[in-house]
């Protein structure tokens, strides 16, 4: 089923993707636009594909051994599975957070934010400086490292690095932020926090959050899809998309509400 | 009677009895295994230290007197030095290779070498370069066919070393290199490489320790006489520390016997040197993640 006609002006539309891991079908014919400047929630049980889902829109997923993708992505207009596109551009275009903190462990705060930059053109130290502190802000962890900027990004607490990890990733400059669980591991007031920073990143990049936490997807996304498996070993689908407060207040379809009243999963 | 309490008889009795027995065992053994290694480095020190005085750092050997080792000193330096110039490069891309472009049959093949590599006596590598460096210069023994021959002992180790200290770099750190757009050869080069530096530094200081006794393969290859000093590294015979021990070991004088004791000594202490500076580079910058 295809919820294509909700959003007028996608930066990503995907279009009848189907996703492999070696014979296993992980994720069967999904289509969905995905709006400018928006937060878009991924929700469903485990194993349904959501995580999947987002590493084909980055092309992170062609990194696991013998995975394999059909169909189209588009970003701005243009697949990013077509002849001739280097993944290593798209994954700048496209950033992504991981469910675990995974900063850099040889590489001190400073040089975590900046690792994605460093290549490229030459950056002046002051642009460096500045890219930094910015970045930090935004990831509103900031007031936190500022005295402590030389020491190593291990050193933090889980829900710091997972700040860090998302500073890291939005000094790339990317357009769009795929953000896999991010709370997850970490504490209510961490999660807060990231929560808070996430509303913040809307007004200069489009976000697309997998969670498990319905709350959490009322809490900070404009829309939602629903993942689900009809049955075990079956290939996940997107059962429902559309506005957030529609699908929780209105969802269309039974296993939908099912989901969201808690009745599973 | 309470259950708790129950008298140590019969079989009771007997399991705590083979308990204890085993327990001994165990704790005997291992004082075993370690008894070898202090009775030789004592052994060895008693033996040895009487002739480590400036003469036998600064002279060439003596055939009649007590002399020194000068040249021997000189020779491991140089042939153990070239010999990791050669292995370390190799060894480190071999097992960056088998780490992260391994899993094929390619990878499956150079695994499968390197470990029968690692059971091959040194005395046949020796033979090997013999046939192979020395009879294709000319007949000539040199430090270069040595550092050659060590190097083939040294790079199946370091190979297998590498590439399980670059496997141990958990993939999240890998996926957050790439994820930013980070190519693949920058994300090895400049977050796994760093992350697994000290176990490959470490890896390379014991297959360094481990060459540096080495002395059936340097026979056939550098030669090694009493007083063979070559200033040429690709041409004329020199020697080491391990094949003066040999040499002069086997000395009627009993004074010259001496020198190979004192040689011995300092042998086992760079031996000792190398192992004890891997363990504390490893201590010192592993375990970050």
């Amino acid at each position: 089923m295809s919820y294509l006609h909700e959003i007028s002006e996608p930066v990503v539309e995907v279009q009848d993707l189907n996703m492999y891991y070696g014979a296993f079908k992980a994720l069967d014919s999904v289509g969905m636009k995905i709006a400018k400047n928006r937060i878009t929630a991924l929700i469903g049980p485990s194993g349904c594909g959501k995580s999947t889902f987002i590493r084909g829109l980055n092309r992170m997923h062609e990194t696991v051994p013998g995975a394999r993708i059909e169909g189209k992505v588009l970003l701005d207009g243009e697949d990013v599975y077509a002849e001739n596109v280097d993944p290593v551009r798209v994954r700048r275009k496209v950033g992504m957070v991981f469910q675990k903190p995974n900063p850099f462990p040889t590489m001190s705060i400073y040089d975590n934010v900046i690792a994605g930059i460093k290549l490229g053109r030459r950056h002046k130290k002051s642009e460096l400086d500045e890219i930094v502190e910015r970045t930090l802000n935004q990831a509103a962890l900031w007031g936190e490292v500022k005295n402590k900027l030389k020491d190593s990004g291990m050193s933090l607490s889980g829900g710091q690095q997972q700040r860090l990890c998302i500073a890291r990733t939005l000094a790339v400059e990317p357009e769009v932020i795929l953000m896999d669980e991010p709370a997850s591991a970490l504490d209510p007031i961490s999660t807060q926090k990231i929560e808070d920073a996430i509303q913040d990143l809307k007004k200069s990049y489009t976000v697309v959050i997998v969670t498990h936490n319905m709350q959490q997807a009322s809490r900070v996304s404009d829309y939602t899809g629903f993942f689900f498996i009809e049955e075990m070993g079956a290939p996940g689908q997107l059962w429902e998309f559309g506005e957030t407060e529609r699908i929780f207040s209105n969802p269309k379809r039974k296993e939908t509400e099912d989901y969201v009243t808690g009745r599973f999963g | 009677m309470s259950q708790l309490r129950r008298p140590m008889t019969g079989r009771f009795k007997r399991r705590r009895i083979m308990d204890r027995a085993m327990t001994f065992a165990a704790y005997a053994c291992a004082a075993l295994a370690i008894i070898p290694l202090t009775w030789i480095v004592i052994y060895v020190f008693v033996k040895g230290i009487g002739v480590w005085n400036a003469r036998f750092f600064t002279q060439l050997p003596a055939l009649f007197e007590a002399g020194g080792v000068r040249n021997g000193i000189f020779g491991t330096l140089e042939v153990v030095g070239l010999s990791a110039a050669i292995g370390v490069p190799v060894g480190v891309m071999a097992g960056i290779f088998l780490a992260e472009y391994g899993d094929n049959i390619l990878g499956g093949t150079v695994r499968f070498t390197a470990d029968t590599m690692t059971g091959v006596p040194s005395i046949v590598v020796g033979l090997f370069v013999y046939g192979v460096v020395v009879l294709n210069t000319g007949g000539a023994y040199s430090a270069f066919a040595g550092a050659v021959a060590l190097a083939i002992l040294m790079i199946p180790i370091i190979t297998r070393t590498t590439e399980e200290m670059i496997r141990l770099v958990p993939n999240s750190i890998r996926e957050a290199s790439l994820a930013l757009g980070v190519p693949r050869w920058k994300t090895i080069l400049r977050v796994v490489l760093p992350t697994a530096l000290s176990g490959i530094v470490t890896g390379v200081f014991l297959s360094v320790a481990r060459v540096a006794g080495e002395t059936a393969p340097l026979i056939m290859t550098i030669f090694g006489t009493y007083y063979a000093i070559s200033k040429n590294i690709f041409d004329g015979p020199t020697t080491t520390l391990s094949l003066l021990i040999y040499k002069l070991g086997g000395a009627p004088n009993p004074e010259v016997v001496k020198v190979a004791w004192g040689a011995s000594l300092l042998l086992i202490l760079i031996v000792l040197g190398l192992s004890l500076l891997a363990r504390l580079i490893f201590k010192g910058e592993g375990a970050k993640f």
